[in-house]
């Protein structure tokens, strides 16, 4: 499919990059020039991640649409993209999302005067959106990059305009008041920014190290992964033990803070916590989905052996952060919080199914990276409106809310049971998915990540039954219901959860046979049924 | 034919979806569209039923194959139907019994602003419920075996404004969960030993299994069994049930008593190819459901309030089907049967409940019932013949289904027989005992009834028609159900294809063990006139014995939950969000305080003199300079 | 002559300028020493073209000097600036560069 000569990695990526500057160009006082502006520039992105999904034959080549260019010959570089079947769905999941994220955001960086002297070009909502592009931008050439070095760029150039998306918008209203917000808001910005880029930093030297890797054995360095794939399959590349287990360690470590990973997830439920609700689905939904995709994409496929090696460990750290992550959800008091936490404990399901290295696994942790993605955001930007009409963001301010905004609870609910896998929506096909690929080889693990499903449910319930049944508290009363913009953001989503939830196939045809690849990559295959291993 | 299987499961969710999307402007007709979708499914049914009957015993399933839901490698998923004569029959009672109840709220729910809400979770119920006795495969059962643990949470909770319903209806949901992971593990386990989930793959593998694989059975066996135990209300998983009962009603009757919970009976009776050849796991089967009996009917004997009473029976009777299911080829059949008696007699006796509720104001403590026979004539004669078909009088459906329990339970052989034969008569006794205390302090004695708090008399009167209609068809069902399917053994036969039968030997000739449970029926019966009938009830509980006293809070299981459970869980919530900041976010911000802290003397070199940076800058020079002379003339 | 003694003048003026630097106060002096050792370093450069007989180092030179003087640009401005802030052409009271 690759025929056509159009560059169409490139557009979908550069599209919301031009965005962004188109946007930021508007004039502080067109507001709403500037946010139509930043909606067409990402159904546009939208529009063509879709034609590729759709154009991707998922019995072609591996990677498809392929686009190469040397960058910088006497370096290695290359700029290199193309789409396996995971990266289709992961480009395509992100351009969904963007779109809905603007218009649950569409009030939240309006400012509250219209300031004039020499503040006069102040203009908050131009740089909320075009932040939101610029993010876009980076996460989508992320999921497009085959050039190592290349991925790193954008893996660590989309922590920038994240930094300023949580350390410059904040809830409106906050419990203890306007200078006590800023900080910590500015610490949660500060927290994401030094925790990724720490990670990052390692991973830089691991990527230099392979650069030198190749260099040695080869010759010329090079940073491209079709070459040094290549290379190890006709054997005239090929680490030496310890230096590839490094090597994985140091890309490991930089994916594991981004996923993020027990012990590495404290920055989450901070960054999470204090930005708007529309930021917080970013980071969970589309920025953390870099670290796991990068799992899959080059820990797996550059480091084989070492990933096995590695196995045992991250497995129990997967397991360690499905119960953790479920277990703290359960106690937070801070609806962002909570829901953060749930998100931990998700990305142990997804890490669980990557690691587990069966079909089965893989499949469903691709699969739980959409589906958790449109979940998660359905819950967020639903307690985001929700927090934004109560003006807090504790549990215990609310309480009856069924009764005075029906619809709001309903849609909360659906959102909740998603995110606890109830069967019918779109996270339980992943996440029985990666059970039971997890427990075709490590039944102990399966069972014990088994637990999460009533840990799941016993948070979510919780959340829910304090928040939105029971008698109505004072200052729910007056609580409106979701409003026509609202609904544009979260029917949608609902739609689209329970049309995954039935029919994942068209999905799954894509995502099998990339996962073949990765598979065949670690060699590895899928244990036989007890009854068929004896024939 | 087989389209029509797939209509039978849509009706109902086009329902559920029309009246939980369409808004306000369907208000007034809801539950009409409701209702009638509900007969949709039972005509259809009817129309499948009539023509399996017109085919001969071996060749009546159909199957339908609709799509492929999940496809992953060896993993195939697929959404298809099989409707043989045990999914024929739970059809029937579901949709049957569906549909009276969907009649019966129009009636009690006419007050209810939310009631096209309601309709639409019934409608829900319905399709998720038939969507998991139709369903094909393990993995699309447990689709509709959450789906009915999702509508019952969602109308337990119906009235989400008290807090004791919400309470219990997320109780409900997270009991059935932990029962849901012994679903899933079965499946998992399926999937890993057969390379599949579907029933045409699973049970003839089963049962042709060879020893080796006999230890994996047994595992699965009693994972089918955790999830049994959840859905049924069985011990150690029953504590849900009696709270459930704060839903409306006519829930309690269709969900809480004539069909989900029964779905572990379903289930075991389903997999009876993988339990026949793991004894061990057919062992703890009977056991549970023999344990449960016993607990339910205990519990059922303190309760004063009726739909308690009424849920603690439930339980007792799904312990008569769990312990039937256990048996083995002996008790299938009958487990099946007593279901369906059950969900005729139980329905309709929650639905007198509910017509007495209605009738006054709502109140559910049969302490403050009495005498209502002169006001409710429909109603007590309805309720009166449940009552008779439940302590199985002889003649009425209980009297053929349970009794045939109590002879497959003695069948068994052994010493095994006899305690389970035992525990089983036992049981009939205190079933006796506990439903004519029911009787009693509801419709004889003297009125108890006070003015409420707010100085309304209770005004006793009979429900209207859309309400009494349903009492009196499951009435008849009560009555002439066990008959009807006893004759020649019909039930037997219409089932023997598809679960297998095969005629126990009893120690006991039938004769005497219906005398037996005659016997110990009278003195049930006797014991609680003794007590209730020949003197006044108090309007007041009195302290009761040590065991009434346990009872009445369900043996202290519940307690015991919350201590360990709640208590136990908050704790261990709590250090380990204590842990996470202090220890794990910890080692982070101490980490960054010691950059912090080592940055700040670093800075102490920065003292802002140009000329003290050049004389570092020299120094640095010579010192790189110096060492590469070094490193040359070395 | 032998080339030699150039380089001696080079680190003998370089030295003189980095003492310059480190030791006078006043910036336009300071500023003066720092050139002093650029120039230094262009005779170094020169010299070394000139041993070895290729052209590299007289093109660095050239490199230098064009620098210096955008150098110098610059630094004469700063220095002016801040004498007429300070009213005051020392180095030592100019330290606002410490946090």
């Amino acid at each position: 499919m690759a025929d056509s000569s159009f560059p169409i990695l490139t557009v979908t990526a550069v599209l919301p990059a031009v965005g962004a500057v188109a946007t930021a160009a508007v004039p502080a006082a067109r507001k709403a020039a500037a946010k139509y502006t930043a909606l067409l520039f990402s159904l546009g992105t939208l529009v063509l991640a879709l034609v590729t999904l759709v154009r991707f034959d998922p019995n072609g080549a591996r990677y498809q649409f392929t686009e190469n260019h040397v960058w910088v010959k006497n370096f290695g570089l290359h700029y290199d993209l193309g789409v396996d079947g995971i990266g289709a769905v992961m480009v395509a999941l992100t351009a969904l999302l963007i779109p809905f994220v603007m218009l649950a955001g569409w009030h939240d960086a309006d400012p509250l005067e219209d300031r004039t002297g020499p503040n006069r070009r102040w203009r908050p909502t131009q740089g909320f959106f075009a932040l939101i592009l610029m993010v876009e931008a980076m996460v989508v050439l992320s999921f497009e990059a085959t050039d190592v070095f290349l991925f790193y760029i954008f893996f660590e150039a989309m922590l920038i305009p994240m930094y300023f998306l949580i350390g410059g918008f904040g809830d409106r209203a906050h419990a203890a008041g306007e200078d006590e917000a800023a900080r910590q808001r500015s610490y949660a910005a500060v927290k994401f920014l030094l925790y990724n880029l720490a990670g990052g930093l390692i991973m830089l030297a691991a990527v230099i190290g392979l650069y030198a890797a190749t260099a040695k054995q080869l010759g010329t360095g090079t940073f491209a992964l079709q070459d040094i794939l290549n290379a190890r399959a006709s054997g005239k590349f090929d680490l030496a033990t310890s230096t590839e287990r490094w090597l994985f360690l140091g890309f490991f470590f930089a994916f594991a803070v981004k996923a993020p990973l027990w012990p590495l997830h404290t920055w989450l439920p901070n960054a999470m916590g204090e930005s708007t609700a529309p930021v917080a689905v970013l980071i969970t939904a589309v920025v953390d989905k870099v670290g796991t995709f990068a799992m899959l994409r080059f820990c797996l496929q550059l480091f084989p052996d070492a990933s096995k090696w590695a196995t045992p460990v991250i497995l129990v750290l997967a397991v360690i952060s499905i119960i953790y992550g479920a277990l703290l959800a359960v106690g937070q008091r801070d609806i962002k919080r909570l829901i953060a936490y749930a998100s931990v404990s998700h990305f142990g399901f997804i890490i669980l199914g990557i690691f587990a290295m069966t079909s089965q696994g893989q499949s469903g942790a691709t699969l739980y990276m959409v589906n958790h993605g449109i979940s998660t955001a359905a819950l967020m930007l639903v307690a985001g409106f929700l927090i934004s009409r109560r003006g807090s963001r504790l549990i215990a301010d609310f309480g009856g809310v069924q009764k005075v905004a029906p619809l709001l609870a309903g849609t909360f609910l659906v959102g909740g049971l998603a995110t606890l896998s109830l069967p019918g929506l779109a996270p339980f096909v992943s996440e029985f998915l990666v059970l039971v690929g997890t427990f075709s080889r490590y039944p102990a693990l399966g069972i014990v990540a088994t637990l999460g499903i009533v840990l799941a449910a016993l948070y979510v319930l919780v959340l829910y039954q304090r928040t939105m049944t029971g008698p109505v508290k004072a200052g729910v009363e007056g609580m409106s219901d979701l409003k026509a913009r609202e609904l544009v953001v979260v029917a949608p989503l609902i739609a689209l959860l329970l049309f995954l939830g039935v029919y994942p196939k068209p999905v799954a045809d894509i995502v099998n046979p990339s996962v073949q690849h990765t598979l065949s990559d670690v060699n590895k295959t899928d244990p036989k049924p007890a009854l068929e291993a004896k024939k | 034919m087989e389209t029509l299987i797939g209509l039978l499961v849509a009706a109902p969710l086009l329902g559920a979806g029309v009246l939980l999307t369409g808004g306000r402007r369907l208000n007034r007709y809801g539950h009409l569209l409701g209702t009638l979708l509900a007969l949709v499914s039972f005509v259809l049914g009817l129309v499948l039923f009539a023509n399996m009957l017109g085919k001969s015993a071996d060749d009546r399933t159909l199957t339908s194959h609709l799509f492929t839901w999940v496809p992953v490698e060896s993993f195939q998923a697929q959404v298809g139907f099989q409707l043989d004569q045990l999914s024929m029959t739970f059809v029937l009672l579901i949709t049957g019994v569906g549909s009276l109840i969907h009649i019966y709220s129009i009636g009690y729910m006419e007050h209810d602003e939310n009631r096209r809400k309601f309709f639409g979770f019934l409608n829900l119920f319905l399709a998720a419920m038939l969507l998991l006795v139709l369903a094909d495969n393990y993995f699309l059962l447990y689709a509709g075996w959450e789906g009915v643990g999702l509508a019952s949470y969602l109308l337990i909770g119906f009235w989400q404004h008290k807090p004791s319903a919400a309470t219990a209806a997320k109780k409900a949901f997270l009991v059935n969960r932990v029962g849901d992971i012994g679903l899933s593990v079965a499946i998992m386990l399926m999937f890993t030993t057969f390379g599949s989930f579907a029933f045409a793959d699973v049970l003839p593998a089963a049962k042709g299994a060879d020893a080796t694989q006999h230890a994996t059975l047994t595992g699965i066996g009693f994972m089918l069994l955790l999830a049994a135990c959840g859905k049924s209300a069985q011990v150690p998983l029953q504590s849900w049930l009696g709270d459930a009962m704060e839903g409306p009603t006519p829930v309690s009757a269709l969900i809480h008593a004539a069909t989900m919970v029964t779905a572990g009976v379903y289930l075991i009776t389903r997999s009876g190819a993988i339990f026949n050849v793991a004894p061990d796991a057919q062992t703890a089967v009977v056991t549970v459901g023999t344990v449960t009996l016993l607990f339910g009917a205990i519990v059922g004997c303190a309760k004063d309030d009726i739909k308690k009473a009424l849920a603690g029976s439930t339980m007792s009777q799904i312990g008569y089907m769990i312990m039937a299911a256990g048996l083995g080829p002996i008790g299938y059949v009958f487990a099946i049967m007593h279901l369906v008696t059950h969900g005729f007699f139980k329905a309709g006796l929650f639905l007198g409940a509910g017509s007495v509720m209605h009738g006054m104001n709502d109140e559910v403590d049969m302490r403050r019932y009495g005498g209502l026979r002169k006001y409710m004539p429909i109603t007590f004669v309805t309720f009166g013949l449940g009552y008779l078909a439940i302590i199985g009088f002889p003649g009425l459906s209980g009297y053929f289904s349970k009794d045939k329990i109590i002879e497959a339970a003695f069948a068994k052989g052994g010493t095994e027989g006899w305690i389970l034969g035992g525990c089983a008569m036992l049981g009939a006794a205190i079933t006796a005992f506990y439903m004519t205390r029911v009787m009693l302090m509801t419709f004889f004695g003297e009125k108890r009834w006070e003015r409420d708090a707010e100085g309304h008399e209770p005004h006793p009167h009979e429900s209207p028609a859309s309400m009494t209609i349903p009492m009196i068809v499951l009435a008849f069902g009560s009555v002439f159900a066990g008959a009807l399917f006893s004759l020649n053994s019909r039930f037997v036969h219409w089932l023997e294809p598809v679960t297998g039968h095969s005629e126990g030997d009893s120690p006991l000739s039938t004769g005497a063990v219906t005398a037996g449970t005659l016997v110990v029926l009278l003195l049930g019966v006797a014991l609680a006139w003794l007590m209730y009938g020949r003197r006044p009830v108090p309007a007041v509980a009195p302290r009761g014995s040590l065991l009434t006293r346990a009872a009445r809070r369900d043996l202290l299981q519940d307690d015991f939950n919350h201590v360990v459970l709640v208590r136990g869980g908050e704790h261990l919530t709590r250090s380990l969000v204590y842990l996470d900041h202090s220890l794990v976010d910890g080692v982070v911000n101490g980490t960054a305080a010691s950059v912090g802290g080592l940055s700040g003397r670093l800075r102490k070199l920065q003292n802002g003199y140009v000329r003290s940076y050049a004389v570092s800058m020299l120094g640095g020079t010579a010192v790189v300079v110096a060492a590469t002379l070094l490193m040359r003339a070395v | 002559m032998n080339p030699a003694n150039y380089l001696y003048l080079a680190a003998l003026l370089f030295t003189i300028g980095a003492a310059g630097v480190l030791i006078r106060r006043n910036a336009i002096v300071v500023f003066m020493c720092v050139e002093l050792m650029l120039n230094a370093c262009n005779l170094a450069f020169v010299t070394f073209s000139r041993m070895h007989g290729n052209l590299d180092g007289q093109v660095i030179a050239f490199f230098t000097m064009v620098v210096a003087a955008a150098e110098v640009v610059v630094g004469l401005a700063i220095i002016v600036s801040i004498f007429r802030s300070r009213h005051s052409a020392s180095v030592d009271d100019a330290n606002l560069m410490k946090l």
